[in-house]
Protein backbone atom coordinates (compact mmCIF):
# COMPACT_ATOMS: atom_id res chain seq x y z
CA UNK A 1 0.00 0.00 0.00
CA UNK A 2 1.14 3.64 -0.83
CA UNK A 3 0.30 6.47 1.30
CA UNK A 4 -1.77 7.84 -1.54
CA UNK A 5 -4.27 4.62 -1.70
CA UNK A 6 -5.13 5.48 2.46
CA UNK A 7 -7.92 7.00 3.46
CA UNK A 8 -6.56 10.74 3.15
CA UNK A 9 -9.10 12.20 6.09
CA UNK A 10 -7.17 11.95 9.75
CA UNK A 11 -4.22 10.12 11.10
CA UNK A 12 -6.49 7.76 12.50
CA UNK A 13 -7.47 6.64 9.15
CA UNK A 14 -4.04 5.80 7.80
CA UNK A 15 -1.93 5.30 10.69
CA UNK A 16 -3.98 3.61 13.52
CA UNK A 17 -2.53 1.46 16.17
CA UNK A 18 -3.98 -1.23 17.64
CA UNK A 19 -1.40 -1.15 20.91
CA UNK A 20 -2.03 2.34 21.16
CA UNK A 21 -2.57 3.13 24.87
CA UNK A 22 -5.71 5.11 24.25
CA UNK A 23 -7.03 2.31 21.57
CA UNK A 24 -6.46 -0.29 23.80
CA UNK A 25 -8.35 1.86 27.17
CA UNK A 26 -11.18 2.88 25.00
CA UNK A 27 -11.56 2.24 20.89
CA UNK A 28 -15.08 3.65 20.82
CA UNK A 29 -13.83 6.95 19.60
CA UNK A 30 -11.59 6.09 17.53
CA UNK A 31 -13.87 3.65 15.43
CA UNK A 32 -16.56 6.33 15.56
CA UNK A 33 -14.36 8.51 13.91
CA UNK A 34 -13.40 6.46 11.08
CA UNK A 35 -16.92 4.78 10.63
CA UNK A 36 -17.90 8.28 9.86
CA UNK A 37 -14.93 9.16 7.09
CA UNK A 38 -13.91 6.25 6.05
CA UNK A 39 -14.81 3.41 6.91
CA UNK A 40 -12.30 0.87 6.39
CA UNK A 41 -9.14 2.59 7.73
CA UNK A 42 -5.08 1.39 6.71
CA UNK A 43 -1.82 1.58 9.06
CA UNK A 44 1.27 0.65 8.16
CA UNK A 45 2.37 -0.35 11.39
CA UNK A 46 2.83 -3.96 11.94
CA UNK A 47 3.15 -4.90 9.03
CA UNK A 48 -0.12 -3.28 7.62
CA UNK A 49 -3.53 -4.08 8.05
CA UNK A 50 -7.29 -2.74 7.18
CA UNK A 51 -9.82 -1.76 9.93
CA UNK A 52 -12.95 -2.03 8.84
CA UNK A 53 -15.71 -0.40 11.50
CA UNK A 54 -18.93 -0.56 9.63
CA UNK A 55 -21.32 -3.72 10.95
CA UNK A 56 -22.20 -4.43 7.01
CA UNK A 57 -18.52 -4.82 6.02
CA UNK A 58 -17.63 -6.59 9.02
CA UNK A 59 -20.24 -9.09 8.00
CA UNK A 60 -19.49 -9.31 4.39
CA UNK A 61 -15.87 -9.62 4.76
CA UNK A 62 -16.67 -12.27 7.07
CA UNK A 63 -17.87 -14.28 4.36
CA UNK A 64 -15.57 -14.08 1.56
CA UNK A 65 -14.57 -17.11 1.73
CA UNK A 66 -12.03 -17.85 -0.17
CA UNK A 67 -11.32 -14.23 -1.40
CA UNK A 68 -10.31 -13.85 2.31
CA UNK A 69 -7.79 -16.78 4.14
CA UNK A 70 -7.88 -17.41 8.11
CA UNK A 71 -4.38 -19.89 7.87
CA UNK A 72 -2.94 -17.09 10.06
CA UNK A 73 -5.79 -15.62 11.99
CA UNK A 74 -3.17 -13.16 14.32
CA UNK A 75 -3.77 -9.72 13.96
CA UNK A 76 -0.52 -8.16 13.22
CA UNK A 77 2.05 -10.08 10.60
CA UNK A 78 4.86 -11.58 12.26
CA UNK A 79 8.19 -12.53 10.44
CA UNK A 80 8.96 -15.92 11.63
CA UNK A 81 12.72 -16.23 12.04
CA UNK A 82 14.32 -19.46 10.58
CA UNK A 83 14.98 -20.36 14.45
CA UNK A 84 11.62 -20.57 15.47
CA UNK A 85 10.04 -22.84 12.33
CA UNK A 86 9.32 -26.43 13.23
CA UNK A 87 8.98 -28.37 10.29
CA UNK A 88 8.70 -31.56 11.98
CA UNK A 89 5.42 -30.76 12.40
CA UNK A 90 3.79 -32.12 9.67
CA UNK A 91 0.17 -32.41 9.85
CA UNK A 92 -0.18 -29.90 12.88
CA UNK A 93 -2.13 -26.78 11.79
CA UNK A 94 -1.68 -25.23 15.19
CA UNK A 95 -5.54 -24.30 15.89
CA UNK A 96 -7.58 -25.78 13.44
CA UNK A 97 -10.40 -25.18 12.78
CA UNK A 98 -9.93 -21.15 13.53
CA UNK A 99 -6.74 -21.40 11.55
CA UNK A 100 -7.81 -23.10 8.47
CA UNK A 101 -10.04 -22.47 5.63
CA UNK A 102 -11.73 -25.22 3.55
CA UNK A 103 -12.10 -27.84 3.05
CA UNK A 104 -9.53 -28.58 6.07
CA UNK A 105 -11.86 -25.97 8.27
CA UNK A 106 -14.91 -27.79 7.51
CA UNK A 107 -14.07 -31.17 8.64
CA UNK A 108 -12.23 -30.26 11.55
CA UNK A 109 -15.04 -27.61 13.15
CA UNK A 110 -17.39 -30.43 12.05
CA UNK A 111 -15.54 -33.06 14.67
CA UNK A 112 -15.20 -30.01 17.13
CA UNK A 113 -18.82 -28.40 17.29
CA UNK A 114 -20.70 -31.40 18.56
CA UNK A 115 -18.76 -30.74 22.13
CA UNK A 116 -20.02 -27.63 22.52
CA UNK A 117 -23.63 -27.02 21.71
CA UNK A 118 -25.60 -25.97 24.56
CA UNK A 119 -27.00 -29.81 25.29
CA UNK A 120 -23.22 -30.84 25.29
CA UNK A 121 -21.75 -27.66 27.51
CA UNK A 122 -24.53 -28.54 30.14
CA UNK A 123 -22.36 -30.75 32.79
CA UNK A 124 -20.10 -27.80 33.11
CA UNK A 125 -22.59 -25.83 34.78
CA UNK A 126 -22.19 -26.97 38.25
CA UNK A 127 -18.77 -27.59 38.29
CA UNK A 128 -18.86 -23.44 36.87
CA UNK A 129 -21.05 -22.81 39.69
CA UNK A 130 -19.22 -24.44 42.40
CA UNK A 131 -15.92 -22.87 41.13
CA UNK A 132 -17.29 -19.15 41.23
CA UNK A 133 -18.54 -19.60 44.65
CA UNK A 134 -15.25 -21.49 46.14
CA UNK A 135 -13.04 -18.27 44.28
CA UNK A 136 -15.44 -15.93 46.20
CA UNK A 137 -15.10 -17.62 49.74
CA UNK A 138 -11.40 -17.06 49.34
CA UNK A 139 -11.42 -13.20 49.20
CA UNK A 140 -15.04 -12.11 50.23
CA UNK A 141 -14.10 -11.51 53.96
CA UNK A 142 -11.10 -9.02 52.85
CA UNK A 143 -13.37 -6.54 51.54
CA UNK A 144 -12.07 -6.34 47.94
CA UNK A 145 -10.20 -8.25 45.68
CA UNK A 146 -8.49 -7.66 42.30
CA UNK A 147 -11.72 -8.75 40.33
CA UNK A 148 -9.55 -9.74 37.15
CA UNK A 149 -7.09 -11.80 39.04
CA UNK A 150 -8.64 -13.15 41.79
CA UNK A 151 -11.90 -13.74 40.01
CA UNK A 152 -12.52 -13.39 36.05
CA UNK A 153 -9.20 -14.98 35.23
CA UNK A 154 -9.64 -17.85 37.16
CA UNK A 155 -12.72 -19.18 35.90
CA UNK A 156 -11.80 -19.98 32.25
CA UNK A 157 -8.64 -21.74 32.24
CA UNK A 158 -10.57 -24.39 35.12
CA UNK A 159 -13.40 -24.75 32.91
CA UNK A 160 -11.55 -25.44 29.97
CA UNK A 161 -9.07 -27.52 32.05
CA UNK A 162 -12.14 -30.03 33.73
CA UNK A 163 -14.10 -30.09 30.04
CA UNK A 164 -10.99 -30.83 28.36
CA UNK A 165 -9.66 -33.17 31.47
CA UNK A 166 -6.03 -32.16 32.09
CA UNK A 167 -5.30 -31.48 35.72
CA UNK A 168 -6.81 -28.22 37.22
CA UNK A 169 -4.00 -27.59 39.70
CA UNK A 170 -1.82 -26.36 36.52
CA UNK A 171 -4.12 -23.33 35.44
CA UNK A 172 -1.51 -20.82 37.04
CA UNK A 173 0.88 -22.57 33.90
CA UNK A 174 -2.09 -22.45 31.39
CA UNK A 175 -2.22 -18.62 32.32
CA UNK A 176 1.07 -17.91 31.26
CA UNK A 177 1.11 -20.14 28.60
CA UNK A 178 -1.84 -18.32 27.23
CA UNK A 179 -0.68 -14.75 28.30
CA UNK A 180 2.48 -15.78 26.46
CA UNK A 181 1.07 -16.82 23.21
CA UNK A 182 -1.62 -13.93 23.18
CA UNK A 183 -0.16 -11.10 24.82
CA UNK A 184 3.41 -10.78 25.38
CA UNK A 185 4.00 -13.02 22.60
CA UNK A 186 1.57 -11.86 20.28
CA UNK A 187 4.40 -8.78 18.68
CA UNK A 188 7.68 -11.08 19.81
CA UNK A 189 7.63 -14.41 18.03
CA UNK A 190 10.30 -15.85 20.37
CA UNK A 191 8.21 -15.44 23.37
CA UNK A 192 5.37 -16.49 21.22
CA UNK A 193 6.96 -19.79 19.57
CA UNK A 194 8.19 -20.70 23.30
CA UNK A 195 4.88 -21.03 24.91
CA UNK A 196 3.04 -22.18 21.28
CA UNK A 197 6.09 -25.10 22.02
CA UNK A 198 5.26 -25.36 25.71
CA UNK A 199 1.33 -26.21 25.21
CA UNK A 200 2.03 -28.19 21.92
CA UNK A 201 4.41 -30.41 23.77
CA UNK A 202 1.79 -30.39 26.84
CA UNK A 203 -1.14 -31.48 24.49
CA UNK A 204 0.54 -34.23 22.65
CA UNK A 205 1.75 -36.13 25.60
CA UNK A 206 -2.12 -35.78 26.89
CA UNK A 207 -3.14 -37.28 23.68
CA UNK A 208 -0.78 -40.25 23.85
CA UNK A 209 -1.65 -40.62 27.23
CA UNK A 210 -5.29 -41.03 26.11
CA UNK A 211 -4.66 -43.15 23.46
CA UNK A 212 -3.17 -45.72 25.79
CA UNK A 213 -5.87 -45.02 29.27
CA UNK A 214 -9.14 -43.59 27.54
CA UNK A 215 -10.62 -41.59 29.88
CA UNK A 216 -14.45 -39.77 30.21
CA UNK A 217 -12.67 -36.47 28.54
CA UNK A 218 -13.01 -34.39 25.66
CA UNK A 219 -9.51 -35.45 24.82
CA UNK A 220 -10.38 -38.85 24.93
CA UNK A 221 -13.87 -38.10 22.73
CA UNK A 222 -11.64 -36.20 20.13
CA UNK A 223 -9.61 -38.89 19.80
CA UNK A 224 -12.63 -41.32 18.99
CA UNK A 225 -14.20 -38.95 16.59
CA UNK A 226 -14.42 -40.43 13.24
CA UNK A 227 -14.41 -38.07 10.22
CA UNK A 228 -15.55 -39.64 7.13
CA UNK A 229 -14.45 -43.08 8.54
CA UNK A 230 -11.01 -41.42 9.53
CA UNK A 231 -10.06 -41.19 13.28
CA UNK A 232 -9.02 -37.85 13.69
CA UNK A 233 -4.83 -37.85 13.51
CA UNK A 234 -3.25 -37.16 16.58
CA UNK A 235 -1.81 -33.77 15.55
CA UNK A 236 -4.97 -32.20 14.66
CA UNK A 237 -6.40 -33.04 18.35
CA UNK A 238 -3.14 -31.49 19.40
CA UNK A 239 -4.19 -28.78 17.39
CA UNK A 240 -7.78 -28.35 18.28
CA UNK A 241 -6.94 -29.14 22.04
CA UNK A 242 -4.64 -25.85 21.80
CA UNK A 243 -7.06 -24.17 20.76
CA UNK A 244 -9.39 -24.55 22.67
CA UNK A 245 -6.86 -23.46 25.86
CA UNK A 246 -5.42 -20.34 23.73
CA UNK A 247 -9.26 -19.69 22.36
CA UNK A 248 -11.32 -20.43 25.51
CA UNK A 249 -9.29 -18.50 28.27
CA UNK A 250 -8.03 -15.09 27.51
CA UNK A 251 -11.53 -13.92 25.39
CA UNK A 252 -14.00 -15.20 28.23
CA UNK A 253 -12.00 -13.86 31.31
CA UNK A 254 -12.06 -10.89 29.27
CA UNK A 255 -15.35 -10.75 28.87
CA UNK A 256 -16.24 -11.31 32.77
CA UNK A 257 -14.32 -8.78 33.72
CA UNK A 258 -15.30 -6.06 31.51
CA UNK A 259 -18.57 -6.51 32.80
CA UNK A 260 -17.40 -6.50 36.11
CA UNK A 261 -15.78 -3.05 35.34
CA UNK A 262 -18.71 -2.10 33.71
CA UNK A 263 -20.90 -2.49 36.96
CA UNK A 264 -18.55 -1.61 39.14
CA UNK A 265 -18.71 2.01 37.46
CA UNK A 266 -22.14 2.28 36.49
CA UNK A 267 -24.36 2.46 39.77
CA UNK A 268 -27.67 2.17 38.52
CA UNK A 269 -26.84 -0.87 36.19
CA UNK A 270 -25.43 -3.04 38.91
CA UNK A 271 -28.57 -2.01 41.23
CA UNK A 272 -30.90 -3.46 38.37
CA UNK A 273 -28.79 -6.56 38.51
CA UNK A 274 -29.24 -7.40 42.05
CA UNK A 275 -32.89 -8.15 41.66
CA UNK A 276 -32.66 -9.17 37.75
CA UNK A 277 -35.39 -12.26 36.35
CA UNK A 278 -33.38 -15.06 33.95
CA UNK A 279 -34.89 -12.62 30.89
CA UNK A 280 -32.84 -9.74 32.28
CA UNK A 281 -29.78 -11.23 32.83
CA UNK A 282 -30.54 -13.08 28.85
CA UNK A 283 -30.66 -10.11 27.49
CA UNK A 284 -28.12 -8.04 29.89
CA UNK A 285 -25.41 -10.86 29.20
CA UNK A 286 -25.67 -10.38 25.42
CA UNK A 287 -25.71 -6.38 25.95
CA UNK A 288 -22.34 -6.85 27.68
CA UNK A 289 -20.11 -8.87 25.37
CA UNK A 290 -21.88 -6.56 22.46
CA UNK A 291 -20.84 -3.31 24.30
CA UNK A 292 -17.06 -4.96 25.50
CA UNK A 293 -16.48 -7.13 22.79
CA UNK A 294 -13.21 -8.78 23.42
CA UNK A 295 -11.94 -10.77 20.17
CA UNK A 296 -10.45 -9.04 16.92
CA UNK A 297 -9.37 -11.78 14.61
CA UNK A 298 -7.71 -11.31 10.94
CA UNK A 299 -7.45 -12.29 7.73
CA UNK A 300 -5.21 -12.61 4.58
CA UNK A 301 -6.55 -11.22 1.53
CA UNK A 302 -6.36 -13.60 -1.47
CA UNK A 303 -7.95 -12.52 -3.93
CA UNK A 304 -8.41 -8.52 -4.77
CA UNK A 305 -11.19 -7.28 -2.86
CA UNK A 306 -13.32 -3.85 -3.54
CA UNK A 307 -15.24 -2.97 -0.82
CA UNK A 308 -16.87 0.60 0.94
CA UNK A 309 -14.12 2.14 -1.29
CA UNK A 310 -11.03 0.37 0.01
CA UNK A 311 -9.05 -1.67 -2.44
CA UNK A 312 -7.56 -5.26 -0.83
CA UNK A 313 -4.69 -6.76 -2.20
CA UNK A 314 -3.68 -10.36 -1.96
CA UNK A 315 -1.33 -10.73 1.16
CA UNK A 316 -2.95 -7.55 2.63
CA UNK A 317 -4.20 -8.07 6.17
CA UNK A 318 -7.61 -7.51 7.17
CA UNK A 319 -8.87 -7.17 11.05
CA UNK A 320 -12.32 -8.36 11.83
CA UNK A 321 -13.32 -5.48 13.56
CA UNK A 322 -15.97 -7.44 15.25
CA UNK A 323 -15.77 -4.97 18.42
CA UNK A 324 -16.19 -1.91 16.24
CA UNK A 325 -18.97 -3.94 14.17
CA UNK A 326 -20.86 -3.60 17.15
CA UNK A 327 -21.02 -0.51 17.95
CA UNK A 328 -22.07 0.80 14.55
CA UNK A 329 -25.03 3.54 14.94
CA UNK A 330 -26.54 1.99 11.35
CA UNK A 331 -27.36 -1.10 13.36
CA UNK A 332 -27.84 -0.46 17.36
CA UNK A 333 -29.89 2.25 18.53
CA UNK A 334 -27.82 4.49 21.04
CA UNK A 335 -25.01 1.86 20.32
CA UNK A 336 -22.11 3.33 23.19
CA UNK A 337 -24.38 3.18 25.92
CA UNK A 338 -25.31 -0.16 27.78
CA UNK A 339 -28.82 -1.06 27.78
CA UNK A 340 -29.24 -4.23 29.91
CA UNK A 341 -32.96 -4.90 28.22
CA UNK A 342 -31.60 -4.00 24.74
CA UNK A 343 -34.24 -6.24 22.49
CA UNK A 344 -32.55 -6.12 19.14
CA UNK A 345 -29.21 -7.35 19.22
CA UNK A 346 -27.65 -9.20 16.34
CA UNK A 347 -24.06 -8.36 17.95
CA UNK A 348 -21.23 -10.36 16.59
CA UNK A 349 -18.54 -10.58 19.24
CA UNK A 350 -18.29 -14.32 18.47
CA UNK A 351 -17.52 -13.44 14.68
CA UNK A 352 -20.30 -14.58 11.93
CA UNK A 353 -19.69 -16.79 8.97
CA UNK A 354 -18.05 -20.23 8.83
CA UNK A 355 -15.69 -19.02 11.74
CA UNK A 356 -18.12 -18.19 14.37
CA UNK A 357 -16.25 -18.98 17.92
CA UNK A 358 -16.94 -22.86 18.29
CA UNK A 359 -16.83 -22.41 21.88
CA UNK A 360 -19.44 -19.83 22.05
CA UNK A 361 -21.96 -20.98 24.29
CA UNK A 362 -19.59 -22.17 26.52
CA UNK A 363 -18.31 -18.58 26.58
CA UNK A 364 -22.21 -17.19 27.26
CA UNK A 365 -22.88 -20.13 30.01
CA UNK A 366 -19.59 -19.16 32.08
CA UNK A 367 -20.55 -15.28 31.66
CA UNK A 368 -23.96 -15.62 33.18
CA UNK A 369 -22.95 -18.02 36.01
CA UNK A 370 -19.84 -16.33 36.51
CA UNK A 371 -21.59 -12.88 36.83
CA UNK A 372 -24.71 -14.44 38.34
CA UNK A 373 -22.48 -16.07 41.74
CA UNK A 374 -20.97 -12.76 41.74
CA UNK A 375 -24.27 -10.56 42.31
CA UNK A 376 -25.59 -13.44 44.39
CA UNK A 377 -22.65 -13.05 46.69
CA UNK A 378 -21.22 -9.45 46.20
CA UNK A 379 -24.38 -7.13 44.94
CA UNK A 380 -22.80 -4.22 46.19
CA UNK A 381 -18.91 -3.19 44.99
CA UNK A 382 -17.21 -0.26 43.36
CA UNK A 383 -13.69 0.64 41.87
CA UNK A 384 -11.06 0.81 44.63
CA UNK A 385 -8.33 2.54 42.53
CA UNK A 386 -9.67 3.60 39.20
CA UNK A 387 -6.61 4.72 37.85
CA UNK A 388 -4.91 1.42 38.51
CA UNK A 389 -7.09 -0.26 36.50
CA UNK A 390 -5.13 -1.79 33.63
CA UNK A 391 -6.38 -3.12 30.01
CA UNK A 392 -4.95 -5.61 27.81
CA UNK A 393 -5.70 -5.23 23.85
CA UNK A 394 -4.49 -6.31 20.51
CA UNK A 395 -6.69 -9.36 20.03
CA UNK A 396 -7.97 -9.54 23.13
CA UNK A 397 -9.08 -6.86 24.94
CA UNK A 398 -10.08 -6.57 28.54
CA UNK A 399 -8.97 -5.74 31.70
CA UNK A 400 -5.86 -7.18 33.42
CA UNK A 401 -6.27 -5.12 36.65
CA UNK A 402 -9.43 -4.13 38.32
CA UNK A 403 -9.02 -3.78 41.73
CA UNK A 404 -12.46 -3.36 43.57
CA UNK A 405 -14.26 -2.46 47.09
CA UNK A 406 -17.42 -4.63 48.13
CA UNK A 407 -20.27 -2.85 50.02
CA UNK A 408 -22.27 -0.03 49.28
CA UNK B 1 -47.19 -16.48 12.37
CA UNK B 2 -44.86 -19.02 11.16
CA UNK B 3 -41.05 -18.52 10.99
CA UNK B 4 -38.58 -20.12 8.61
CA UNK B 5 -34.79 -20.97 8.95
CA UNK B 6 -32.40 -20.53 6.42
CA UNK B 7 -29.93 -23.40 6.33
CA UNK B 8 -28.08 -22.06 4.31
CA UNK B 9 -27.14 -19.10 6.00
CA UNK B 10 -27.11 -20.42 10.07
CA UNK B 11 -24.34 -20.98 11.14
CA UNK B 12 -25.22 -22.59 14.59
CA UNK B 13 -24.59 -19.92 17.27
CA UNK B 14 -27.88 -21.51 19.08
CA UNK B 15 -29.06 -18.08 20.19
CA UNK B 16 -32.48 -18.38 18.80
CA UNK B 17 -32.72 -22.29 20.29
CA UNK B 18 -31.26 -20.17 23.96
CA UNK B 19 -34.50 -17.37 24.00
CA UNK B 20 -36.91 -20.07 22.41
CA UNK B 21 -36.43 -23.66 22.80
CA UNK B 22 -40.09 -23.95 22.11
CA UNK B 23 -39.84 -22.67 18.99
CA UNK B 24 -36.50 -24.35 17.59
CA UNK B 25 -34.03 -27.25 18.22
CA UNK B 26 -30.75 -27.33 17.45
CA UNK B 27 -28.74 -30.43 15.76
CA UNK B 28 -25.35 -31.92 16.74
CA UNK B 29 -23.14 -28.89 14.87
CA UNK B 30 -25.81 -26.16 16.71
CA UNK B 31 -27.64 -25.45 13.58
CA UNK B 32 -31.56 -24.56 13.97
CA UNK B 33 -34.58 -25.75 12.81
CA UNK B 34 -37.83 -25.15 13.57
CA UNK B 35 -40.49 -26.62 15.47
CA UNK B 36 -43.75 -27.89 14.56
CA UNK B 37 -43.10 -26.87 10.91
CA UNK B 38 -42.88 -23.27 11.81
CA UNK B 39 -45.89 -22.55 13.23
CA UNK B 40 -45.66 -19.89 15.98
CA UNK B 41 -48.56 -20.17 19.09
CA UNK B 42 -50.07 -16.69 19.67
CA UNK B 43 -48.20 -16.53 22.74
CA UNK B 44 -45.13 -16.98 21.97
CA UNK B 45 -44.86 -14.35 18.72
CA UNK B 46 -43.10 -11.85 21.05
CA UNK B 47 -40.78 -14.72 21.28
CA UNK B 48 -40.48 -15.29 17.53
CA UNK B 49 -40.08 -11.68 16.76
CA UNK B 50 -36.81 -11.47 19.22
CA UNK B 51 -35.40 -14.89 17.60
CA UNK B 52 -35.54 -13.37 14.04
CA UNK B 53 -34.49 -9.39 15.50
CA UNK B 54 -31.05 -11.37 17.67
CA UNK B 55 -30.18 -13.63 14.66
CA UNK B 56 -26.38 -12.95 14.16
CA UNK B 57 -26.61 -14.44 10.74
CA UNK B 58 -30.11 -12.98 9.38
CA UNK B 59 -31.57 -16.81 8.81
CA UNK B 60 -34.52 -16.57 10.54
CA UNK B 61 -37.92 -14.62 8.86
CA UNK B 62 -41.59 -14.42 9.92
CA UNK B 63 -43.20 -16.05 6.76
CA UNK B 64 -46.61 -15.49 7.79
CA UNK B 65 -48.29 -13.16 9.98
Amino acid sequence: MTDTEHCPVSDIATDYDIFDPDYVNDPVPAWSEIRESCPIAHTDRWGGSWLPTRYDDVQALAKMVPELSSANPGPIVVNIPEEFRRPEREGYNGAAPISADPPEQTWTRKALLPHFTPKAIAPQHEFTKKLCHELIDGFIDDGGCDAAVDYAQQIPPRVIAHKLGVDGSRVDEFIEWVRGVLELGLTDPATRLKYGDTIHDFFKAEVKDRRENPRDDLITDLCNTEVDGHLLPDPVIVGMCNLQLVAGIDTTWSSIGSALWHFAGHDDDRRRMAGADDDLWGTAVEELLRAYSPVTMARTVMEPVEISGASLQPGDKVLMNFPGANHDPEVFEDPDTVILGRQRNRHIAFGAGIHRCAGSNLARMEMDVALRTWFERIPEFTLSAPDEVAWAGGQVRGPRILPVTFGA
Amino acid sequence: MKIKVDRDKCEGHSRCYSLAPDLVDVDDLGNASELNDGEVRADLEDRAQLIVDNCPEFAIEIVEG
